[in-house]
């Protein structure tokens, strides 16, 4: 009796052994991996730091070196000063923060009547309204560039804020989840004292998804700012172009000076690094809600 | 007026902007462009009909065949490695890490960031002689390809830098993870599962559904690839399309005949042509889906 149950001790602590073994081995391998995968995904950025400090001298120099020499802040006004930063900056600035207001406004508008109201064509409406992220944006390319063409809106920034009023399926997609979400009782409410529904909207319901709001405007922003191909075709006057079309202007121009194009990528790609620090929270809450649910 | 009308009255107000700009935006635009791909149209002049002709022509140009090509490629192995790589990634987040949130910045990061800002950058690491990426080859002994300056190395360089901005699809693969139920890993040890079918049998199913998604919306990505191929391929020649026409990717030739060469009908044909391929390979996805897709019971 007491050999069978000393026995049956033995073997389980034997497992025990194994299985924490195992485990502590699953996760040196899962830290190992994790560390590695990090630092694959930085080396670039380092990469980028320091040739924007190096010399002409040093960023050709075979094989290359890693430490600049001393760094070179000059790089960062040379880069700055020979095309109209601040000028692209300002226009891009501009640009961005109409698309946020533009797509706050017409999708949470837009997110609300389908999620709250029975009117008929509701369901077809919003797999339309789905089915249009499926489209390729270069389809639309040329006839979307003829009808701004003959209202005169080339050269302008109108073709690239104005479309922002007119909703996109992505938020509208991403805001009619979180208006899903909320309880009926305080619209209710809101009705049954006299409120309008508009009023309801704004004072009752938007204050309730804030954050969703906010990964709205986060979205929009990111997605003007970093916007490439619609300026390209739109903006042909040098002072009207953004930050992208400066920097890719400025890569053309001075091709081999490695070192003052990695200065200023370095200065373009700032802003959204520090929007993303200031505000992981909300792009990793907006993706959640659109990937898992679609 | 009843409060059946009225509800449906203020529905189509609350979502008028929406219906308007899918009017004028998309839905026109569509048909516009339709009707283009039958004209000749360089902007300047009233719209040409000429039939069939651009559909005729597309079938014996060389560069829409080149494009064709080159976003395959770029399609069929982008695709499922950075879904790979973006799994594989949201899986080691999922593992209880100290410091997740410190690893997930960073693999997420580089998502965020403007697409031509992070095209000029690998153009910088890519380069063949002090680029980065060829100094740790060439201290590993591996050959050391000549990227985008080759021919048969540029959609392979534009598939290396796809892997670093894998980061959105991670994300949303590690919320499905997360949202995996617990007992049914637990049912599972009581059975005595290896980690390898736990995954196979149990993770996979789950999150089949953000596999789909991602997919989908891989794929569109994939054939909308644009800025960074203009913006990698300008220093190689060809109007941005790389050497030899190595990296003119659809959408690159799309710009180049319809604003480069104002050849506004031909590209509305062109685009119309990657119109259908998308919602072919899209409806494909979809109707595959019924045999690996699983969706829990609370769906429809």
């Amino acid at each position: 009796m007491s050999a069978r149950t000393s026995l049956t001790a033995d073997t389980s602590y034997a497992t025990g052994v194994s299985v924490r073994f195992s485990r502590r081995l699953s996760r040196v391998v899962t830290y190992l991996l994790l560390v590695g995968t990090s630092v694959c995904f930085l080396i670039p950025f380092a990469w980028l730091i320091v040739s924007a400090f190096k010399t002409s001298d040093e960023i050709f120099v075979y094989p290359p070196i890693w430490w600049p020499e001393h760094w070179r802040w000059e790089n960062f006004v040379q880069a700055l000063t020979t095309l109209p930063f601040g000028r692209y900056a300002l226009n891009s600035i501009l640009i961005a923060v109409i698309n946020v207001v533009g797509n706050v406004v017409s999708c949470s508008l837009v997110a609300y009547g389908f999620a709250r109201f029975r009117f008929p064509g509701r369901r077809i409406l919003f797999m339309v309204l789905l089915a249009t992220m499926m489209v390729p944006s270069q389809v639309l390319l040329v006839p979307q560039f003829v009808l701004f063409h003959e209202l005169g809106w080339t050269n302008t920034f109108l073709p690239l804020t104005v479309p922002a009023f007119f909703g996109s399926a992505f938020y509208v997609f991403l805001l009619r989840q979180f208006f899903m979400t909320l309880p009926l009782e305080l619209e209710e409410a809101a009705k049954i004292d006299g409120a309008g529904s508009l009023r309801t909207f704004l004072t009752i319901v938007l204050p309730q998804v804030k954050p969703a709001l906010t990964a709205v405007a986060i979205f929009s922003f990111q997605g003007a700012w970093n916007d490439f191909l619609s300026p390209l075709i739109y903006l042909n006057d040098p002072t009207k172009f953004t930050l992208q079309l400066g920097l890719a202007q400025f890569q053309g121009t001075y091709h081999t000076e490695w070192n003052l194009i990695m200065a200023a990528t370095v200065v373009v790609m700032l802003p959204m690094l520090a929007i993303f620090f200031a505000a992981q929270r909300y792009f990793i809450e907006g993706i959640t809600m659109t990937g898992l649910k679609g | 007026m009843n409060t059946k009308h009225r509800e449906a009255l203020l529905g189509y107000l609350y979502i008028s902007p929406w219906l308007i700009g899918f009017l004028c935006l998309t839905l026109g635009p569509l048909l516009a462009s339709l009707y283009f791909g039958f004209t000749q149209y360089n902007l300047l002049s009233a719209p040409k009909f000429i039939g069939l002709q651009n559909y005729i022509h597309l079938l014996h140009d060389p560069d829409f065949w080149q494009s064709l090509y080159v976003t395959f490629y770029y399609a069929i192995f982008s695709v499922p490695l950075d879904l790979l790589v973006a799994l594989g990634m949201a899986i080691l987040l999922n593992q209880k890490v100290r410091l997740m949130r410190w690893f997930r910045t960073i693999f997420y990061l580089p998502a965020v960031l403007p697409p031509v800002a992070v095209a000029i950058l690998w153009n910088w690491i890519l380069n063949p002689k002090y680029g980065i990426l060829n100094r740790f080859l060439a201290i590993l002994h591996l050959p050391q390809p000549q990227w985008l300056v080759t021919p048969q190395w540029t959609v392979p360089s534009f598939i290396v830098m796809s892997v670093w901005g894998v980061g959105t699809w991670m994300i949303t693969f590690l919320a499905g993870l997360q949202d995996v139920p617990v007992n049914l890993y637990e049912a599972a040890i009581i059975d005595g599962a290896s980690v390898l079918k736990k995954f196979w049998y149990i993770t996979l199913p789950m999150i089949s559904p953000v596999l789909f998604f991602n997919l989908v919306m891989g794929v569109i990505a994939a054939f909308s690839f644009f800025t960074q191929a203009f913006v990698m391929g300008s220093g190689y020649g060809g109007q941005g399309a790389g050497v030899n026409n190595a990296g003119l990717f659809y959408a690159l030739n799309i710009y180049i005949q319809g604003f480069s060469d104002l050849n506004m009908g031909y590209a509305s044909a062109l685009a119309w042509v990657l119109f259908l391929i998308v919602l072919l390979l899209t409806l494909l996805i979809f109707k595959s889906s019924a045999l690996w897709v699983y969706y829990g019971g609370e769906r429809e």
